[in-house]
């Protein structure tokens, strides 16, 4: 029997080393070969800018995680803005933010039950694609919100500030803190993170400036977003590097982190700390002296112009092609730019004197 | 399977008529029915074919996994090494490489994953559950180190079609067809084949299938081979049917897969269980989960009702024979003074 | 997943005091192993890297421990009678998130640590009434709660959050001050894990957690009441994951429904890298902690020599391989020794 067995095991590594040999050989399908694949519907239809705003549609919001504060925030703005155009609000989602798997079984859900618009923040940049297209097809329209997926798979994409401005306004308010000298680290969410690692981008690109000479940005570390990690890798910044003067968080869950153990170390306010993040969770930070400036965009303007968005896609206004631009109540109207994205505005940003006017 | 039970009480037998496993199948068949005939969304060819799609992964990976833990071991890694083997498809694929020579590398690698498990189960005689899970974070850990921050998402199109598509004009996903074929394979062998008996007599016990002539530890190294290739068969396909190859791709997949299996009526101690009844539990939470879905139920209830479920699969089948038991010994002891009494 | 080699226990049956002994000292070398390579690793990072153990840098150290340390503790007294407790995650996110409502409240902090103790107690009760009454294998039965539990803590909490601000400052405080460079919350571990230690070695209920892991039939055969000790190892356990919850809520000052998310594992390979079998019947819950200790050091001593994070888990899988496999390989060398040992003194006795 275990003869048999491992004759079995032999010819199964025999046949899988013969495939491939033989692969090999032909040539086969690699990277390069198949370049010009890929694509999905793109956005061509014509647009009515004065189609009436139609009513009783239903706006699905999937946020990367639901049960995360700041996506509550976002898709309650989300709500609001639905309820104001007489459509209806809906908000399904993983309560683990990094299940894709999870996030692509709800895309597929919700084009079961035929809603006329999905809002979603992409755990994952390439993998909703297929499930995001198929949606399309059916008639929903897709607007991305806060994360991205590639360009392709969506109609539109709501960004929370130019990513560009995002990155460099961090590194600014670092500097100015710092008196534009001495060594910074950056804390990052997961390697992986999309937004992060553009911004991050940015603030590099910002910190060639010569006004910047004296600024070296020494390391990047990764706290995976979660409370315990990024503690962990704010103290090994500090022992690494003991001249550190300054850490840019660009996570919501990295900066609340950084500046617990800063709150409780010799480094308070020696230390600089800024970056994104809400001031519900930071003001005991700033009160005590441990964080004196941070910045963040209003999660609940970014969910009402997702809403305001899917609803003048679903109504036929835009198609989402360069140059359209859209109404959002109050908040004025909006125009697309390049790739199809909307930007919100400039971020907010947060201190001792302002926190008290913000309840988020 | 040998069910080798006393002849026993009457009320005793009502308990031991029903098998869990077959039990399993029905509440699968009357879900489905219900759904199809109440679920609006449910009974379309769309969401038949991506509740198969999703559910896939897993069951795939029980297949093997079934047979390990009918021999009395587990294995915790599998997840990880189809995150490992998505992650080296990817890192081999921005280098250049053929797909068709990464699939079988892939594949080469979830064996070696398997191996090693295997070795140090077998070889020194260790705890599977302890070394799985040690081997769970050190193959995700090395999937970290191999493909790091990258998403790589662009595989050649039929690849993806194949993996997240269906055949024209049905409900039936591709890759549902290579899931058959693998799963006949499994059934007919551990079921009609001494190798099957074989994995059920070392599981009910392991000295006696030694006596009666199993080479266990050969046997058992050639279930954690399969298992750590079908693993990675299982990752190749995750990263095509979600057309992204990350390495945390398939994390928690190990959970799922276990929780479907133990559903499903396989004795965690081992040298019990049918496959259908695991398929059929694996099968039961995916439409489950779709259902649910579709009827608005969130994310969080789904989870509680996964852990009920868990609970009550093994909780269920021990209650009802314990209370058997109880009633055969209360009978018993009824009968035993009046027999004194009558003499 | 029966292991029939010759356990040292069983041949020491044969020769008490001697083997007795013997076994003590390598139970002993076992943990001085864990300390030295603890050792080892901290005294190279401090070479390379000063600050490492700066006043700051061992108050870190203590302080990252303590809540590993809390739960290993009580998964160790769990898995010596060769069960396994895999909810201890969830059990430490609802109880941190209690006593943080609690505090939210105005409540005092004393009742709210109390609050998140006693959650930690009815849901190891719950646990241990499932094992030890529906006699079904603790490995399914805790991960079916760890699902239960996360989720009534999702429904329950939702995107709610605590975060310092909801919380008395003293708690806060009291969360990273310490007598110079050792941390309360070091002081506090230390006081339960010395006193788990002495009840397992001194007390009745303590040994026979032992006899238990070691052979559940032979200890039942003893007149070891079963039932109650395993019921008592799980209260224990869920109990210190829910003050280990309430110390999470005063370290961080932050809690949400993903707190202790995916926690058991790390827990797990404490427990085990400290040298507690998963075949139950050995270790100590000083052991446990030394392996806490280790695991956390690692991940303040990797990002302090500048190594990447991506290394961390690989690192902790290999490391938790290597455990395993160095105990088993030494319990077969000293079991060939005793063999060797009893057999001579029987010789001797013949003679």
């Amino acid at each position: 029997m275990s003869r048999t067995l491992t004759r079995r095991a032999t010819v199964v590594v025999a046949v899988t080393a013969a495939v491939a040999l033989g692969a090999t050989a032909c040539g086969g399908t690699t990277k390069n070969s198949s370049k010009d694949s890929g694509g999905g519907a793109k956005a061509t239809a014509s647009a009515d800018p004065n189609a009436a705003t139609k009513k009783g549609l239903t706006v699905a919001f999937l946020p990367k995680q639901v049960n995360n504060p700041y996506f509550t925030i976002a898709d309650g703005g989300g709500k609001q803005a639905l309820d104001a155009l007489g459509s209806s609000y809906k908000e399904v989602g993983t309560s683990s933010g990094t299940d894709t798997a999870g996030q692509v079984s709800y895309v597929n859900t919700l084009t079961q039950q035929q809603v006329d618009a999905i809002a979603v923040s992409a755990q994952d940049p390439g993998a909703l694609c297929t499930s995001l297209n198929q949606a399309r097809k059916n008639g929903i329209k897709v607007v991305t919100y806060d994360s991205d997926t590639k360009p392709e798979c969506r109609d539109l994409f709501v960004s929370q500030a130019s990513s560009e401005d995002l990155g460099r306004t961090e590194v600014q308010l670092l500097a100015e803190q710092i008196g534009y000298k001495g060594e910074i680290a950056i804390l990052s969410a997961a390697q992986t993170a999309t937004n992060q690692n553009t911004w991050i981008d940015f603030m590099k690109d910002e910190l060639k400036d010569p006004k910047y000479k004296d600024v070296k940005l020494v390391k990047v570390a990764y706290g995976n977003d979660d409370a315990q990690q990024s503690f962990q890798q704010t103290q090994g910044l500090l022992q690494q590097y003991p001249n550190l003067k300054g850490i840019i968080s660009p996570t919501t869950v990295g900066i609340k982190a950084a500046a617990q153990y800063l709150a409780g170390s010799k480094y308070k306010g020696k230390v600089k700390l800024t970056g994104l993040g809400t001031p519900n969770d930071m003001r005991a930070y700033v009160k005590n002296g441990t964080v004196d400036a941070f910045e963040l965009w209003d999660p609940a303007k970014l969910g009402s112009l997702a809403s305001y968005a899917a609803v003048a896609l679903a109504s036929g206004q835009i198609s989402g092609a360069e140059g359209q631009s859209f109404k959002a109540g109050d908040m004025g109207s909006y125009t697309i730019g390049k790739d199809g994205v909307v930007v919100l505005g400039k971020p907010t940003v947060f201190t001792k004197d302002n926190i008290d006017q913000f309840k988020f | 399977m040998p069910e080798t039970t006393k002849a026993p009480a009457p009320l005793a037998r009502l308990g031991g008529a029903v098998r869990w496993d077959t039990a399993v199948g029905a509440l699968l068949v009357v879900l489905l029915i219900c759904s199809f005939s109440f679920v609006e969304n449910f009974g379309n060819a769309l969401n038949v074919s991506f509740l198969i799609g999703n559910t896939l992964p897993i069951a795939l990976i029980a297949l093997p996994m079934t047979m390990l833990v009918v021999s009395g071991e587990i294995d915790l890694s599998v997840g990880s090494t189809a995150g490992l083997s998505g992650a080296v498809m990817g890192a081999l694929w921005n280098g250049g490489m053929a797909i068709e020579t990464i699939i079988p590398i892939c594949l080469l690698l979830g064996a070696l994953c398997g191996l090693v498990n295997g070795l140090l189960v077998t070889r020194l005689g260790l705890p599977s559950l302890a070394v799985t899970i040690g081997t769970l974070a050190a193959y995700r850990g090395i999937a970290q180190i191999v493909l790091g921050a990258d998403s790589v998402t662009d595989f050649p199109q039929q690849y993806l079609d194949f993996g997240a598509g269906r055949i024209d004009g049905t409900f039936i996903p591709y890759a549902a067809i290579p899931f058959a074929v693998l799963l006949l394979i499994a059934v007919l062998v551990l079921h009609a084949t001494p190798v099957g008996r074989s994995l059920f007599a070392v599981g009910a016990s392991e000295e006696a299938a030694r006596f009666a002539g199993v080479r266990v530890r050969r046997l058992k190294l050639a279930m954690f081979v399969t298992t750590g290739l079908i693993s990675s068969l299982t990752g190749v396909f995750w990263a095509l049917h979600y057309a992204s190859a990350r390495y945390d791709n398939a994390t928690g997949l190990e959970l799922s897969v276990i929780a479907g299996v133990l559903l499903g009526g396989i004795d965690f101690d081992g040298g019990k269980g049918t496959l259908g009844g695991a398929i059929a539990g694996v099968f039961l939470l995916g439409a489950g989960q779709n259902v649910m879905s579709l009827l608005n139920v969130s994310a969080q209830s789904q989870i509680v009702v996964t852990g009920v479920l868990l609970v009550i699969s093994v909780l269920a089948p021990r209650i009802g024979r314990q209370v058997s038991q109880a009633r055969a010994r209360r009978r018993s002891a009824d009968k035993a003074p009046a027999a004194l009494a009558a003499s | 997943m029966t292991v029939t080699a010759d356990t040292p226990q069983q041949i020491a049956a044969d020769e008490p005091t001697a083997s007795r002994r013997f076994l003590d000292r390598v139970l002993k070398l076992r943990a001085l192993a864990v300390l030295a390579v603890l050792l080892v690793m901290l005294a190279a990072t401090q070479i390379y890297n000063s600050e490492f153990l700066s006043q700051q840098g061992v108050k870190d150290l203590l302080l990252n421990a303590t809540i590993l340390v809390l739960v290993a503790v009580g998964q160790a007294m769990v898995v010596i009678t060769r069960n396994v407790d895999l909810s201890v995650g969830s059990v430490l996110g609802i109880s941190a998130f209690a006593a943080g409502t609690y505090l939210h409240g105005g409540g005092n902090p004393l009742l709210a640590v109390l609050i998140a103790v006693g959650l930690g107690v009815l849901f190891g009760l719950l646990n241990g009434l499932l094992v030890s009454l529906g006699q079904v294998p603790a490995l399914v039965v805790t991960l079916g709660t760890l699902y239960i539990i996360r989720g009534i803590d999702s429904i329950w909490v939702g995107s709610r959050q605590i975060t310092a601000n909801d919380l008395p400052a003293s708690f806060v405080d009291f969360g990273h001050d310490g007598l110079s460079v050792i941390p309360y919350l070091a002081l506090l571990t230390l006081a339960v894990l010395v006193a788990a230690g002495y009840y397992l070695r001194s007390y009745r209920g303590g040994r026979d957690l032992y006899a238990l892991g070691s052979s559940p039939e032979a200890a039942r055969l003893a007149g070891v009441p079963v039932r109650k000790r395993i019921l008592t190892a799980y209260v224990v356990c869920g109990a210190l994951a829910g003050l280990a919850g309430a110390l999470y809520l005063a370290r961080f000052g932050n809690v949400d429904s993903g707190t202790g998310n995916g926690y058991e594992l790390t827990v797990v390979s404490a427990v085990v890298v400290g040298g507690v079998a998963f075949t139950g019947g050995s270790g100590t819950v000083y052991g446990a902690a030394l392996g806490a200790l280790l695991l956390t050091s690692i991940n303040s001593v990797l990002p302090s020599i500048g190594v990447s994070s991506v290394w961390v888990l690989a690192i902790d899988g290999v490391l938790l391989l290597l455990a395993i496999a160095v105990d088993r390989i030494v319990a077969l060398r000293v079991a060939g020794v005793l063999r060797k040992r009893a057999a001579q003194m029987r010789s001797a006795h013949h003679a």
